[in-house]
């Protein structure tokens, strides 16, 4: 009964932000053509890297790509949903609008993350998608059924851990009142999500595993892609994303105790 | 008579603007972090010895990266949010009525910032110092002259590009999506990723007649006493910001004409 609820209230969701951003035509298209360039300038970048040397931290060209076309996913997936929701946040506790959101009858964490919706960055998606693909080609991959599950497994847990940090930083807004440039620190961390997590020094590569899990938001989904990764890391990659999603639903719920509406 | 008029009001903006970036001074912290990828990009090169093949040694190129740092740290430009924000909300009216051009405020509220943010940048420094204890070096005063000065008119050049971005503000509305389109080869070939030495030759030849090579690449190799032609370069940094000031001129002038109140 509820959750047929959620999904009409989502409905209205897609619908209404939909309609607020097919307001700035332009503005989608131009972004459209910044998503492509970007794809374009990342396997640019990666070039350079690959000019004089034919591996990096034991990845080729060919399986670098794979990095590069899941964390395009993943970009995407961030400047659709996760982006104009949880930057909201900020705005909704800075100017007091919060108290609506606690007021509605439904559940607020649900509210606060999936409201928004921005269209361009589906092609981010699409685009990740066919590189995949290509990848796959050109990496002579055997598609099987527990291949593609395995594989949507570890993205889906990709997604929920990004999901739970960008969520994390943006509750501690209630503390902080302005963390709009903590989004941003993690922003260009995550921009490491682009290269293996071999290439990296010892040290790089334990904060980026132990503080900030990118190593399991791009790297072990590549693997699994290659067929190279072990059960052991697709397992802790799941007990990761629980943990986190869990923990980013209990640190919400203890935030909003300490939540005290902007004096209007 | 005049000049000293504008001095003055500059003088007072400028005062004002520090004490209020004073008052934001975490945030600015937060800035200056979410600046560190140049480190993290000469991790990969120096960690895989990518830099073998371009005769750059290693120290040299850690000077790089953090002088790139340093030159992105100080040349970082967001007029176009700040006047979409100011536009959208029906800010810009006041300030059109006042006898100065707004951007004079922009312009102040951004050299205030960098002012701010200069303790940051040198505890970063300092810190990169204690990890990369071979690559410390003392420019010569002459190189630390030439090299701020360098660094400011990259600074300008970016202001420039990004007024007249705004200015877009009176025709669309929205106009950060260009922004973040432009921000695309801004980011890929300023070489705040890779320098432009190590770019294929095929490319360099086009990129050193685009201005994005004197935003980070010119004045950071001046800085860390990397090979680079130095009047070249500031010939160029001249050449495009005598290109871009009556461009802003003319579209000032016209978008004002343009430009109708919103709301109330």
């Amino acid at each position: 009964m509820s959750f047929r609820k959620y999904i009409t209230v989502y409905k209205k969701f897609l619908h209404t932000s939909l309609a607020s951003e097919f307001e700035y035509k332009t503005n989608i298209l131009i972004d459209l053509i910044t998503a492509n360039l970007s794809l374009i300038g990342s396997i640019f970048l990666l070039s350079i890297f690959f000019q004089n040397n034919t591996s990096i931290g034991g990845w080729e060209f060919e399986q670098a790509l794979i990095i590069q076309g899941i964390y395009t996913i993943l970009n995407g997936i961030t400047n659709t949903w996760f982006n104009p929701n949880l930057t909201e946040i900020v705005k909704h506790i800075r100017e007091g609008t919060l108290d609506f959101v606690l007021l509605k009858p439904i559940d607020s964490q649900f509210f606060i993350s999936l409201k928004k919706i921005t269209p361009s960055g589906f092609l981010e998606i699409i685009l990740g998608f066919c590189l995949l693909i290509y990848c796959i080609e050109i990496n002579q991959i055997n598609l099987n059924l527990s291949f593609l599950t395995l594989c949507l497994t570890t993205l889906l847990c990709s997604i929920c851990i990004l999901y739970s940090l960008w969520f994390f930083i943006s509750t501690t807004t209630i503390w902080f009142i302005k963390t709009w440039n903590a989004t941003e620190v993690l922003r260009s961390f995550l921009y490491i999500g682009r290269f293996p997590l071999n290439s990296f020094s010892f040290s790089l590569r334990i904060f980026f595993s132990v503080f900030i899990p990118i190593a399991f938001i791009t790297t072990i989904p590549s693997e699994v892609f290659l067929g190279l990764s072990q059960l052991w890391k697709i397992f802790l990659e799941v007990i990761v994303a629980v943990v986190f999603l869990f923990s980013s639903r209990k640190f919400w719920l203890f935030a909003l105790r300490f939540y005290s509406s902007a004096s209007s | 008579m005049k000049t000293n008029l504008i001095c003055r009001k500059l003088y007072t903006l400028l005062k004002v603007q520090y004490s209020n970036m004073l008052e934001y001074r975490m945030e600015i912290a937060l800035w200056a972090i979410s600046g560190v990828i140049p480190f993290f990009m000469l991790n990969i090169w120096t960690n895989n010895g990518l830099n073998e093949s371009i005769n750059i040694s290693d120290v040299m190129l850690s000077r790089y990266f953090l002088c790139a740092f340093f030159v992105r740290q100080f040349s970082v430009v967001w007029v176009v949010f700040s006047f979409e924000e100011d536009s959208l909300m029906g800010r810009v009216s006041p300030y059109l009525i006042q006898p100065l051009n707004p951007f004079f405020r922009y312009f102040a509220q951004h050299l205030a910032e960098q002012i701010t943010r200069f303790p940051f940048a040198i505890i970063i420094a300092f810190f990169f110092f204690m990890f990369n204890q071979e690559s410390i070096w003392i420019p010569s005063l002459g190189v630390l002259f030439l090299s701020t000065i360098s660094t400011f008119l990259s600074f300008l050049i970016q202001f420039l590009i990004q007024s007249i971005i705004a200015c877009l503000c009176f025709w669309t509305e929205k106009a950060s999506s260009i922004e973040r389109l432009l921000f695309i080869p801004t980011l890929f070939l300023s070489g705040l990723l890779a320098p432009v030495v190590t770019f294929p030759e095929y490319v360099k030849y086009w990129i050193y007649l685009t201005p994005f090579p004197y935003l980070i690449d010119f004045p950071a190799n001046l800085l860390s006493g990397n090979a680079t032609n130095v009047s070249g370069g500031f010939i160029m940094q001249i050449f495009w910001i005598l290109l871009l000031f009556p461009v802003f001129k003319i579209i000032w002038s016209k978008g004002t004409k343009k430009y109708t109140a919103m709301g109330s």
